[in-house]
């Protein structure tokens, strides 16, 4: 092949063009190179890494023959690599799925009513359709009616709530308070000692309660903590920290604080990923399975509001909300997900099941989309 | 390993200003517009500008330097050019695996198919929605970026004429896709200076795509399903023949497959960030639309419902492009609002200032309100406000950027706070009443807010939507 320019062009000097007269420097010129006429090999190594970290795996719920009466317990954690790099290592145990139970009315978003309308205000009721219907693999019941500015119930009242949530499905349960950090553990006290052995999910313990009371019923009476703060990891590792003078690390799960999607959910992402990843890199501290009140996608206008008619309809715009969130964060790596609108849990779920399954993506099928009228 | 590593290659959080100022000129001469060399060399190293503001480095004397640094700030994955002019769209430029080690750059372009046997109305509709899409979301415009032209018929012919017709209606860049190349370059000659993305090269057919890239001087993807050896092999091939800006795509798959798709993704992604291997630095596409393919007789929305979160899983897992079927409002939202999130800069926060914000003209009976500082809310809460077009005080507290619940939840919102935000704003020599109309969602705060300011609360609404309706019906009977 000749060069198409001078010798000295090769070095890339600037020479002036002969039809406008200005300076340019022209591109080093590929063609010198004689072209390929076969495929030229290279080799791809996947890029495996090794962690010294491990994320601890805890149990929840605990069977007849654990001590509990559920019908079957769950196990969140394990991983040894980031979320889904099953080119490095297989997925431990599929994320777990929990549907918010309220035990009164609450606002819900239109398309989350239309679902379980009939049955608010029975939370066995609606724990019964979460499980059977829903395919929730456990049911958080959202003890609102103990907040001293709403109904003030009593510690005796929420333990009766849950003893019927308890008789109506044998899924284990999360406790979820109503956020009065006084209230809260005079009711989860109440209701570990009633319960004692369930390994019922606390939801949650803060830094503003008495971690310490806290952390020892819930030692005492086997049950599980869940350590939630607001989107600080500084924050997460002290209170784990306080919460491992009275507890094994096998007995707490944490909740970093989930924004909704288009409300802070960078935020959310971020800090989870990096706790993940900080985890598998040895800070124990952090090594815990992460839980994510999912439901809060729908605290975002988008996910509910009737908007102009190209954003319609909003019966799919506010679950497809919730998914997104959801599948955001999973792959952030959370294990636990509070869930709200059955399509979403059901896409959660097929999602994880294929994620952790594995097989083949079908090379020779791929191309189909290229050329296939639709 | 065949391609180089980068392990004398300075990290991208390890670059500090320093190691840009001793190559720049040093003379202070503000031709950039900074007060001097090391001020911008601060901004180059945070990625706020680009080197070539620097006048000095671009002449003769100072070549050598001016190619060190460009080395020196070289992403991990090329950045690459497609379309032209206003509307052009870079994709890749990204420096960092993980968005939290630096912050990433340009957002995953959005790409929506129209095809040679669409009826010529269609053609347009599709243009005309993608084009017209757009959403205000925090003082921002999200849009949608390209057009993708597919052939149905293998037809040159058709595919030339459903390109021209495309041209015409719109500035958007290109992304011609055929896997014959005679059918491209039919596309190819109608807009021959457009700079479209070529799709694709295969094992089959990459010469005479190569040969098409070169002559009319395109971006070209190469597509390798599944196949990471062989995608690097023709990745490296094609370099060797002279096409330099490529884009990967190694499939994506559904069901069964989508393990392998996030996999792929992945590995590419960490062989290119954190191993320096050059030949996976190159933006990567994905196809949501493969959730299109086999519907059977289903109906349309679960073909939209799965596209749609294949691409925000896409998105979240290093997509720099993805190419989708669906035109829908209610499928696009979430994504674009994603991809927004998702590509923020987590280096800012992201608040407003906080303290006292006027509306309107209010006077000494006007309602007065509060939010938080986090710009989200704040935005939202205010073009709430303007939009009632009434007269009021909002006080913005400075929860450090968190929405109201998470803020009460995380208690960076607390009554003290509130009460000493009033305190600060002044708001009392402004106002007769003590009335503080509260976020229904920071109703728990009530009681303690009056114990602390002495002002009376009235609890707002859950969303700022209903603060029309509620300064209307509740406002107006208070005072």
């Amino acid at each position: 092949m000749t060069k198409p320019y001078g010798e000295k062009l090769s070095e890339n000097k600037p020479v002036r063009c002969q039809k406008c007269g200005k300076s340019v420097r022209p591109k080093a010129p590929p063609l010198l190179k004689a072209k390929p006429t076969e495929i030229i090999e290279a080799e791809f190594v996947p890029p495996v890494e090794t962690y010294p970290g491990k994320i601890v795996e805890v149990k929840l719920g605990a069977t007849r023959g654990e001590g509990g009466t559920r019908g079957k317990s769950m196990v969140v954690g394990g991983e040894t690599t980031p979320a889904f790099y099953t080119f490095e290592k297989p997925t431990p145990h599929q994320p777990v799925i929990t549907l918010d139970v309220f035990d009164m009315a609450v606002p819900l978003a239109k398309a989350v009513k239309m679902h379980v309308k009939e049955v608010v205000g029975d939370p066995a009721a609606w724990a019964k359709l979460a499980v059977e219907k829903f395919e929730a693999d456990m049911v958080t019941i959202h003890l609102i009616s103990i907040d001293p500015l709403i109904k003030d119930a009593s510690p005796k009242d929420a333990v009766k709530t849950v003893e019927e949530v308890a008789q109506a499905v044998d899924v284990p349960l999360v406790i979820g308070g109503c956020g009065d950090p006084v209230k809260d553990a005079d009711v989860f006290a109440e209701i570990a000692e009633t319960f004692a052995g369930e390994r019922f999910l606390m939801s949650s313990v803060t830094r503003d309660m008495d971690v310490e009371r806290c952390a020892q019923f819930i030692k005492k009476n086997g049950h599980v903590a869940l350590s939630f703060t607001p989107m600080d990891l500084n924050l997460a590792r002290e209170l784990n920290h306080r919460l491992y003078d009275f507890l094994p690390r096998e007995d707490i799960v944490m909740d970093l604080t989930t924004a909704a999607l288009g409300y802070g959910l960078d935020y959310a992402f971020t800090n989870m990923e990096r706790a993940r990843l900080a985890g598998l890199m040895g800070d124990a501290e952090l090594a815990h399975p992460m839980s994510s009140g999912t439901t809060n996608a729908w605290a975002a206008r988008e996910a509910w509001l009737k908007m102009a008619p190209e954003w319609e309809p909003r019966e799919l715009r506010g679950p497809l909300w919730e998914v997104v969130t959801a599948l955001t964060l999973l792959l952030a790596g959370v294990d636990l997900f509070m869930m709200m609108h059955p399509a979403a849990v059901k896409t959660l779920k097929e999602v994880t099941r294929r994620l952790l399954n594995g097989g083949l993506g079908d090379a020779n099928k791929f191309a189909e989309w290229v050329s296939k009228k639709i | 390993m065949s391609e180089r590593e980068t392990k004398g290659k300075v990290g991208v959080k390890e670059l500090s200003p320093i190691d840009v100022y001793k190559l720049l000129p040093k003379t202070n001469c503000k031709e950039c517009g900074e007060e001097n060399c090391m001020a911008f060399a601060t901004k180059v190293v945070n990625r706020e500008v680009p080197i070539e503001k620097c006048p000095p480095l671009l002449t003769r004397e100072y070549e050598k330097a001016y190619k060190q640094l460009k080395e020196m700030l070289k992403p991990a994955i090329k950045e690459i050019v497609v379309g032209t002019g206003e509307k052009a769209v870079k994709i890749g430029g990204k420096l960092v695996m993980y968005r939290h080690e630096f912050t990433y750059f340009n957002p995953t372009a959005i790409a929506i198919d129209v095809t040679d046997e669409m009826a010529d109305e269609e053609v347009l509709n599709r243009v005309n929605r993608t084009a017209q899409f757009s959403f205000d979301y925090i003082g921002q415009t999200l849009k949608l970026d390209m057009i993708v032209v597919r052939s149905t018929s293998d037809n040159p012919d058709k595919f030339k004429a459903t390109v021209e017709k495309t041209v015409e209606k719109t500035s958007l860049p290109l992304i011609l896709c055929s896997l014959n190349s005679n059918v491209l370059e039919a596309g190819l000659a109608v807009a021959p200076k457009a700079r479209p993305l070529l799709y694709a090269a295969t094992k089959e057919n990459w010469k005479d795509m190569a040969e098409l890239a070169l002559k009319y001087d395109c971006p070209l993807v190469v597509s390798a399903p599944n196949d990471l050896r062989l995608l690097k092999s023709l990745v490296k091939t094609l370099l060797a023949y002279g096409v330099e800006d490529l884009v990967l795509d190694p499939g994506t798959f559904l069901g069964d497959g989508l393990g392998d798709a996030l996999n792929d993704f992945t590995m590419i992604r960490r062989a290119a960030c954190k191993r320096g291997d050059e030949l996976c630095g190159l933006p990567l596409l994905g196809v949501p639309m493969v959730a299109w393919m086999d519907r059977g007789e289903a109906p349309e929305e679960i073909a939209k419902w799965k596209e749609a979160y294949l691409a925000a899983m896409q998105i979240v897992r290093f997509a720099d492009l993805v190419i989708m079927h669906s035109v829908d409002g209610w499928s696009l939202l979430p994504n674009v609002v994603l991809r927004q999130n998702i590509y923020t800069d987590p280096r800012k926060p992201v608040a407003v200032a906080s303290g006292l914000k006027v509306f309107g003209a209010p006077d000494e009976n006007s309602p007065v309100m509060f939010t938080t500082n986090f710009a989200l809310t704040y935005y939202t809460v205010a073009s709430d406000i303007e939009n009632a077009k009434v007269n009021a005080y909002l006080l913005v507290v400075d929860t450090e950027g968190i929405a109201v619940d998470s803020a009460v939840a995380g208690r960076k919102l607390t009554a003290e706070k509130v009460a000493d935000a009033l305190k600060a704003s002044g708001i009392e020599d402004k106002v007769k009443h003590r009335k503080l109309i509260i976020p229904g969602k920071a109703a728990r705060l009530s009681g303690e807010i009056e114990e602390l300011s002495n002002w009376q609360v009235l609890v707002g609404p859950r969303d700022s939507s209903d603060i029309p309706k509620y300064l209307q019906q509740k406002w107006q009977t208070q005072t």
